[in-house]
């Protein structure tokens, strides 16, 4: 159902670097979830409304006041690497596609 | 003073107030208990607590956590090795709401890595095991929280719950676990996995227990816009008998599929319902069997997008390389995730894919409506409705984990109720095979209150004794 190029398209998507050797499991895997899943199709859905939120609530709003917030220090004191008062990333330029 | 490890968390927080009991030594006792687990129930286990408010509800009786919860300066990984380390620099409002009720954190309980899985097996800091058989899973993915409490290790605890991962570790180790309805407690500082279904709630040795840790849990949070002030006060359960409650029993769920034991448990507290005074009658929940396959989409596809952010930039995990930003994110989520979050990544991207999204995501939320709809029929003719809580009992270490649909069958009875957003009880309904069994309450949304003062009546009158597993 789901094949090797699928998994690596969604892989790709998902910004996931699987081994080639986990890209046929992966494809057994998912495959076999979604032959359970796929059964959903033999439901009658049509004008059936989607639920996105169970409890009916309206966007709460508030004042846009200031309030005390995370410092810098303590915002960059988890990252693997940081360099003036930044997170520190590797060049995007040298992506490959 | 008898033994302060089998004083229930009120029980200890009456002995306390009476001056009977000194908080500083109870947290000691489980502190050494916790530190000295063999069940691979704790991650991380506190040091001492401070000083202890003993006119505060819950006077300094300390509690354990899901990993999950962000915890200030305190290791909060949601079991996962993608986020080794750390320590975030704020508390989820759960456990501030708890501490402001003056129960201290005894320490963080190992889970499903980010509560994706029935067992804890999918945990990067290995599998906890179950008090009552140490061969045998505690369910999932709370099964830390669960064992914990099960063998006596902490009072009570709290853990989450997004397709059942309360209740039925509850249920696989003998104890009570709540899930609250959606929106009753905040998620803030919890770390995602499926936004539209997290929800957390206690794991606690009885009823009343789970009554007094809800209580200081609800609430409206500014920092959850999704969270609602809970509509009434929360208090201790007291009734005793069932006299005009009505419950219904969902063929759906009662019926295939459920082991011959956890049959049989069911059917025997079914008639002690109606010894207690409730008439019971069947009802049916025709969607509630299409609840797993649109769970696996739902809840796969938003935890695709919750995922997203570990991405090596902010916290937890780098691997870097010579290839640049790309193939550190994609090197770093490779190494950081396990195989079933890698699985339910890839399945919900998937799901939200161009020319897939109407056919998966779209039918999913579709079902949902459905599944909520049946619910909304059984309500106006029902008080509660009532199933087993998991299909089956405890299952062996390793049996289910390399079948993923196998594994996720655990969750057929309890996962259509978050995704209708209500609340739902599972209590301990005695032993199959030596193994506990749970019993669960199902409600309309707001309903703890009652719904605990049903579970309360037959608490009492199941008389479970849960001992076995604190020896």
């Amino acid at each position: 159902m789901i094949d090797r190029a699928q998994v690596e398209h969604v892989a790709r998507l998902a910004r996931l670097a699987l081994e080639e050797s986990e890209k046929d499991e992966m494809a057994r895997e998912l495959s076999g979830v979604l032959e359970h899943i796929e059964k959903i199709s033999e439901l009658d859905l049509t004008d059936v409304p989607p639920t996105s939120h169970v409890v009916d609530v309206t966007t709460p709003l508030r004042e846009d006041e200031p309030t005390p917030c995370l410092t810098r220090e303590q915002a960059l004191d988890q990252a693997p690497a940081t360099q003036d008062g930044g997170f520190l990333v590797p060049s995007p330029g040298a992506s490959p596609a | 003073m008898s033994d302060p490890i089998e004083l229930t968390g009120a029980q200890a927080a009456a002995a306390i107030r009476a001056g009977d009991l000194d908080p500083g030594e109870l947290f000691a006792a489980y502190r050494d208990r916790a530190a000295a687990d063999d069940l691979n129930a704790f991650t991380w286990v506190g040091d001492e607590v401070s000083e202890v408010d003993v006119a505060a509800p819950l006077a300094g009786v300390p509690f354990a956590a899901k990993d999950l919860f962000c915890t200030e300066g305190v290791p909060s990984q949601a079991g996962s090795r993608i986020l080794e380390g750390y320590r975030p620099p704020y508390s989820a409002t759960v456990v501030r709401n708890l501490h402001g009720a003056g129960a201290p954190l005894l320490g963080k309980t190992n889970q499903d890595e980010f509560a994706m899985g029935s067992s804890t097996e999918n945990s990067g800091y290995g599998p906890t095991l179950n008090p009552w058989d140490r061969a045998r899973v505690p369910g999932g993915s709370s099964g830390g929280s669960a064992a914990a409490v099960a063998a006596g290790l902490a009072p009570w605890a709290i853990g989450t719950d997004t397709g059942g991962s309360i209740r039925q570790p509850a249920a696989l180790c003998g104890i009570v676990g709540l899930k609250p309805t959606y929106g009753a407690v905040s998620r803030y500082g919890m770390i995602a996995f499926a936004s539209s279904l997290d929800q957390a709630g206690p794991l606690t040795r009885d009823v009343t227990d789970a009554a007094l840790l809800l209580k200081h849990m609800v609430g409206r949070d500014p920092c959850d816009s999704t969270s609602l002030p809970f509509p009434e006060p929360i208090e201790l359960p007291r009734r005793e008998r069932l006299d005009g409650l009505r419950l219904g029993i969902p063929g759906e769920l009662s019926r295939d599929g459920i082991a011959p034991g956890v049959r049989e448990a069911f059917e025997k507290t079914v008639a002690l319902a109606e010894e207690l005074g409730a008439s019971v009658d069947e009802t049916t929940l025709p969607h509630a069997p299409h609840g797993l396959a649109a769970y696996y989409l739902i809840a796969p596809a938003e935890a695709s997008a919750n995922l997203a952010r570990y991405d090596g930039v902010r916290y937890g995990l780098r691997v870097d390389g010579d290839q640049g930003l790309m193939a550190m994110y994609t090197r770093t989520r490779a190494r950081g995730f396990g195989a079933e979050v890698k699985r339910r990544i890839m399945l919900g991207t998937y799901a939200l894919s161009e020319g897939y999204y109407d056919a998966y995501y779209g039918s999913a939320q579709k079902v949902r409506t459905k599944i909520a709809d049946d619910f909304r029929q059984a309500f106006a003719r029902f008080d509660f409705v009532i199933t087993p809580t998991s299909p089956t009992v405890a299952f062996t270490l390793g049996e289910k984990m390399n079948d993923p649909w196998a594994m996720y069958l655990n969750d057929y009875c309890t996962v259509p109720v978050p995704l209708a957003g209500l609340p739902a009880i599972s209590i301990p309904n005695g032993l199959s095979e030596g193994l506990p069994v749970g019993f669960q309450v199902i409600g309309p949304a707001f309903s703890e209150p009652r719904l605990l003062d049903a579970a309360y009546a037959l608490e009492q009158s199941i008389g479970f004794d849960g001992s076995e597993a604190r020896a």
